[in-house]
C-alpha cells in the first residue's frame, strides 16, 4: 500500500510520519521546512507498506517549487491512499488544500491534528458532520504525543483497500455553470488521451491559470487554450475580478461554510504562550530579546563545550606519550595507530562537545516557533542587502548545516533571490566550522575574539549580499509568511532531531576523520605531505601560517571539522597555540570559514543552482577567505 | 476611506477591498485567507520600514511593505 501525507505547511505531516518510520524527517515549528519528500517502508497490519512525506502546500496551484514537486508526486505515482493532514486549530483554512484534494479524486483520509490546540482556542469541531459532509473518515489526533496516530493508519488502511474518495463539492451557481462548460469542452478534447488528471481538477486549474498547465495548453492545444482563455474573461467580467480570484474565493466561500457548519466557538483558554508575542515580537523589545537569547546561545554552547572539551583533550594527551612506551615512535604501526587515535580523539573531545548543544538549542528554538519571529524582525535589515525575512531561515539553519541550508533556500520565490540566499548560506559557518571557532579562537585566545569572528562574517555576509544583489537587480516580492503559534517544546523530539542531525556527523564525518587522519599519518611517514604542502605554499606563505598547515586545507575541502584536526595532528601537537601564534590562529579561522563550501555543499549546490553558479560560489568565496585571511594577517 | 495597507495603523480593523498584485502575489494571499471581503486585523508594525503583523482568521500572518502596499483596503 502506497500512502501519501498531505497538508498544509506546518500541520504536522512530519511529526506523523517520525512517529511511523522513526525519527528520519526534520521537524519544526516553521511553515514550509519540507522541501524534499522523505519515504519510509514500514509494516502496515503484516503488509509492507509506503509512506510518503510530501512537502507543505497551500494549494495545489502551482505556486513555488515545492508546492509543485507535490503534486506531481501526487498525480503520478498511483497512490492507495492520501491521508490529509489539517492543523484543527486553523480549519476553515486548511479546508481550502482539503477541497482540492477532494478534486483529485484519490482515497483519502483527514487527520484533524493538534485538536488538542483547537480544544485549547475554544474551537470544538463536530467530526461526524465534517466527515459526512465531505464524504471521507476524519480522525482527530494529536501527534506529538501520538494520540490517534494508530486509528489513523488503520482507518487509511481501509480505504485504501476500499478505493473509495470522498465527494467534490459543488460552487455557487454561475461559477459551477462556467466549470461544468469548460469541463464538457475538455472531456471532449481529452477523452483520447490517457490522462490520469480528473477533468474537473484540470479545467479548475486552468480558470486560475495556472503556469503550469497552461503552459502545456500553449504547446499541445491552441483551441482548448482559447476556450479557457473565453472562460476566464466570462469570469472575470461577471464577478468583476480575475478569474483566479474567483475560484479561490468560491474555495474560500465553501470551506467559511463548512468550517461554521461544524465548529461550535467557546472561550479560548489563555496561558502564558499567548502573550509572549508581546515582547518578543515587540518593536523594541524583541529585538533585546532577539540579542539576548542569540548571546545566551553563544555561550551555552562555549561553555558546554569547554566543560566536555578540556578534560577529554587531557585524557588523550596522556594516551600517546603512553603509547610511546610499547611502541617505537619511528614505525609505520606507530604512525598508523596513532593516527586511528587522533582521529577518534578529534571527533569525541572536539567536534561532539560543541555540537550537540548547539544542535540542541537550535532544536528548541525551531520547535518553539522562534525563527518565524526572527523573519520577521530581520526583514527590514534583509531587504537592504536585496533579500526579504525569509532568507533568514536557510541562514539560520546554514548555523547547523550548509546543505539543509541551500535545500531550504526553495521557500523563497524568485530564483534570483534563492542564488544570493544560497551563496551567502555557504558562507555562514555551519556547525563543523563553529567546531574551529570554538576550539581554536574561544579555547586559545579568548571568547570574545570568538565572538568577533562571528560578528565579522556576519558583516561580510552582508556586504557581500549588498555587491550580489546590486549586481542582479530586481525587487524581491517581498515577504508573506505565516507566523505559527508557540508550542512548547518536547525535549525527546528535540533530543531525536538533534540526534538524527548528529548521525551524519558521527556515522559519515567522523569515520572519514579517522580514514584521514591515518593518510595524514602515512603521508608523513612516506614523506609525501611535503609536496602537497609546496604545492599550497603560496598560499600558507601569502596568510603567514606554517607551511605544513597546507595538507589540511585540502582534507578542509571534504569536511571542514577535519581541517582543524588534521592542522592538531600536522603540528603534532594538542596544544596548537605553543606552535602558532594567535594571529596565525585567527588568520587560519577566518580562512577556512570563508574559503570554498565543502564537497557536501557543492554537491547540493551544483544540484540547486546549477553548475556555473557552483563554480562562481567557489572561485568567489575562494578569494573572499583569501583576502580576508591576508588582511587578518597584518591587522590582527 | 480606502487606503493600502500599509498605510493602516496598528489595533486597526479593516476589509479588504481589492489586490493589486500579480498572479503569484493573488496565489499566495489567498491561500492565506485573504481575498477581497475578508476582515484583516493589524497586530503590530515592525520599525524601519519593516513588515506589518496581521491576524487573518484568528491566524497570524506577516506581510512585508511591498506586498501590504497592494492590498486595498477600508477601515473599519
Amino acid at each position: 500500500m502506497k500512502i501519501a501525507l498531505m497538508g498544509q505547511p506546518n500541520s504536522g505531516k512530519s511529526t506523523i510520519f517520525n512517529h511511523v518510520a522513526g525519527y528520519k524527517a526534520v521537524t519544526s515549528n516553521f511553515p514550509g521546512k519540507t522541501v524534499k519528500y522523505e519515504i519510509s517502508k514500514f509494516k502496515l497490519f503484516g503488509q509492507v507498506s509506503e509512506l510518503v512525506d510530501l512537502p507543505g502546500t497551500y494549494s495545489l496551484t502551482s505556486f513555488d517549487l515545492a508546492e509543485l514537486e507535490a503534486r506531481k508526486y501526487l498525480l503520478n505515482n498511483n497512490i492507495d491512499v492520501v491521508v490529509n493532514v489539517l492543523d484543527a486549530s486553523l480549519l476553515s483554512r486548511s479546508l481550502e488544500l482539503t477541497l482540492q484534494l477532494l478534486e483529485l479524486k484519490l482515497p483519502m483520509v483527514i487527520c484533524l491534528n493538534m485538536i488538542d490546540e483547537a480544544e485549547r482556542k475554544g474551537i470544538r469541531i463536530d467530526i461526524e458532520k465534517l466527515s459526512e459532509i465531505l464524504g471521507v473518515p476524519v480522525v482527530p489526533a494529536v501527534a506529538v504525543k501520538g494520540k490517534g496516530v494508530k486509528e489513523l493508519f488503520s482507518v487509511a488502511n481501509q480505504i485504501g483497500n476500499e478505493k473509495k474518495s470522498g465527494k467534490v463539492l459543488k460552487f455557487s451557481k454561475d461559477v459551477e455553470d462556467v466549470v461544468i462548460q469548460l469541463t464538457r469542452q475538455i472531456e471532449q478534447k481529452e477523452h483520447e488521451k490517457k490522462s490520469n488528471i480528473p477533468i474537473r481538477f484540470l479545467a479548475l486549474k486552468y480558470l486560475e491559470n495556472d503556469n503550469f498547465f497552461i503552459k502545456n495548453l500553449e504547446i499541445s492545444d491552441k483551441k482548448v487554450l482559447k476556450n479557457v482563455e473565453h472562460f476566464q474573461n466570462l469570469l472575470k467580467e461577471s464577478h468583476g475580478r480575475h478569474s483566479d480570484v474567483v475560484i479561490s474565493s468560491e474555495r474560500h466561500h465553501l470551506s467559511m461554510n463548512i468550517y461554521e457548519s461544524v465548529v461550535l466557538l467557546e472561550k479560548p483558554h489563555k496561558s502564558f504562550i499567548d502573550y509572549l508575542d508581546n515582547v518578543l515580537m515587540h518593536p523594541f523589545l524583541g529585538y533585546i530579546f532577539l540579542g539576548l537569547i542569540f548571546y545566551l546561545f553563544f555561550n551555552l554552547v562555549f561553555s558546554v563545550g569547554k566543560m566536555v572539551e578540556e578534560p577529554l583533550l587531557d585524557y588523550f594527551y596522556r594516551l600517546i606519550p603512553l603509547m610511546e612506551k610499547s611502541i617505537d615512535p619511528g614505525t609505520l604501526s606507530f604512525s598508523i595507530i596513532s593516527g586511528i587515535i587522533q582521529g577518534l580523539a578529534g571527533g569525541i573531545a572536539i567536534v561532539l562537545p560543541y555540537l550537540f548543544p548547539f544542535l540542541f538549542g537550535l532544536a528548541i528554538l525551531e520547535d518553539l516557533g522562534y525563527l518565524p519571529r526572527i523573519a520577521f524582525l530581520l526583514d527590514a535589515f534583509l531587504h537592504k542587502i536585496g533579500l526579504h525575512g525569509k532568507a533568514i531561515i536557510p541562514f539560520m539553519l546554514g548555523y547547523g548545516c550548509t546543505v539543509p541550508a541551500i535545500m531550504a533556500t526553495r521557500i523563497l520565490e524568485s530564483e534570483r533571490d534563492r542564488f544570493i540566499a544560497s551563496v551567502l548560506a555557504t558562507m555562514i559557518p555551519c556547525a563543523a566550522r563553529m567546531t574551529i571557532i570554538f576550539a581554536l579562537v574561544a579555547f586559545y585566545i579568548s571568547p570574545q575574539a570568538a565572538l568577533a569572528v562571528y560578528i565579522l562574517n556576519i558583516i561580510v555576509i552582508i556586504i557581500s549580499g549588498k555587491v550580489m544583489s546590486s549586481l542582479l537587480p530586481e525587487v524581491t516580492p517581498g515577504m508573506i509568511l505565516e507566523i505559527p503559534a508557540y508550542h512548547i517544546p518536547s525535549i525527546k523530539v528535540a533530543l531525536a532531531k538533534t540526534w538524527l542531525r548528529m548521525k551524519e556527523f558521527i556515522f559519515v564525518a567522523w569515520p572519514l576523520l579517522v580514514v584521514g587522519s591515518t593518510v595524514l599519518s602515512l603521508l608523513k611517514y612516506f614523506k609525501t605531505d611535503i609536496l602537497i604542502n609546496q604545492f599550497f605554499s603560496p598560499v600558507t606563505l601569502l596568510l603567514g601560517l606554517p607551511i605544513v598547515v597546507g595538507t589540511t586545507l585540502v582534507f578542509g575541502i571534504l569536511r571542514k571539522e577535519l581541517s582543524m584536526l588534521m592542522l592538531i595532528q600536522a603540528l603534532g601537537t594538542n596544544n596548537v597555540i605553543s606552535v602558532m601564534s594567535a594571529t596565525q590562529i585567527m588568520t587560519f579561522t577566518i580562512f577556512i570559514i570563508f574559503y570554498i563550501p565543502c564537497v557536501a555543499t557543492i554537491a547540493v549546490l551544483w544540484k540547486e543552482i546549477g553548475s556555473k553558479r557552483t563554480m562562481f560560489t567557489i572561485v568567489f568565496t575562494f578569494l573572499i577567505a583569501l583576502f580576508l585571511g591576508t588582511v587578518t594577517r597584518f591587522v590582527y | 476611506m480606502v487606503i493600502t495597507l500599509d498605510k493602516s495603523k496598528e489595533n486597526q480593523k479593516v476589509k479588504v477591498i481589492s489586490i493589486s498584485g500579480g498572479w503569484g502575489v493573488r496565489q499566495r494571499l489567498g491561500c492565506l485567507g485573504i481575498h477581497p471581503g475578508d476582515m484583516i486585523t493589524i497586530k503590530r508594525s515592525a520599525i524601519m520600514q519593516g513588515p506589518i503583523l496581521t491576524i487573518i482568521h484568528g491566524n497570524q500572518v506577516a506581510l512585508g511593505r511591498g506586498v501590504a502596499s497592494r492590498i486595498f483596503v477600508e477601515v473599519i
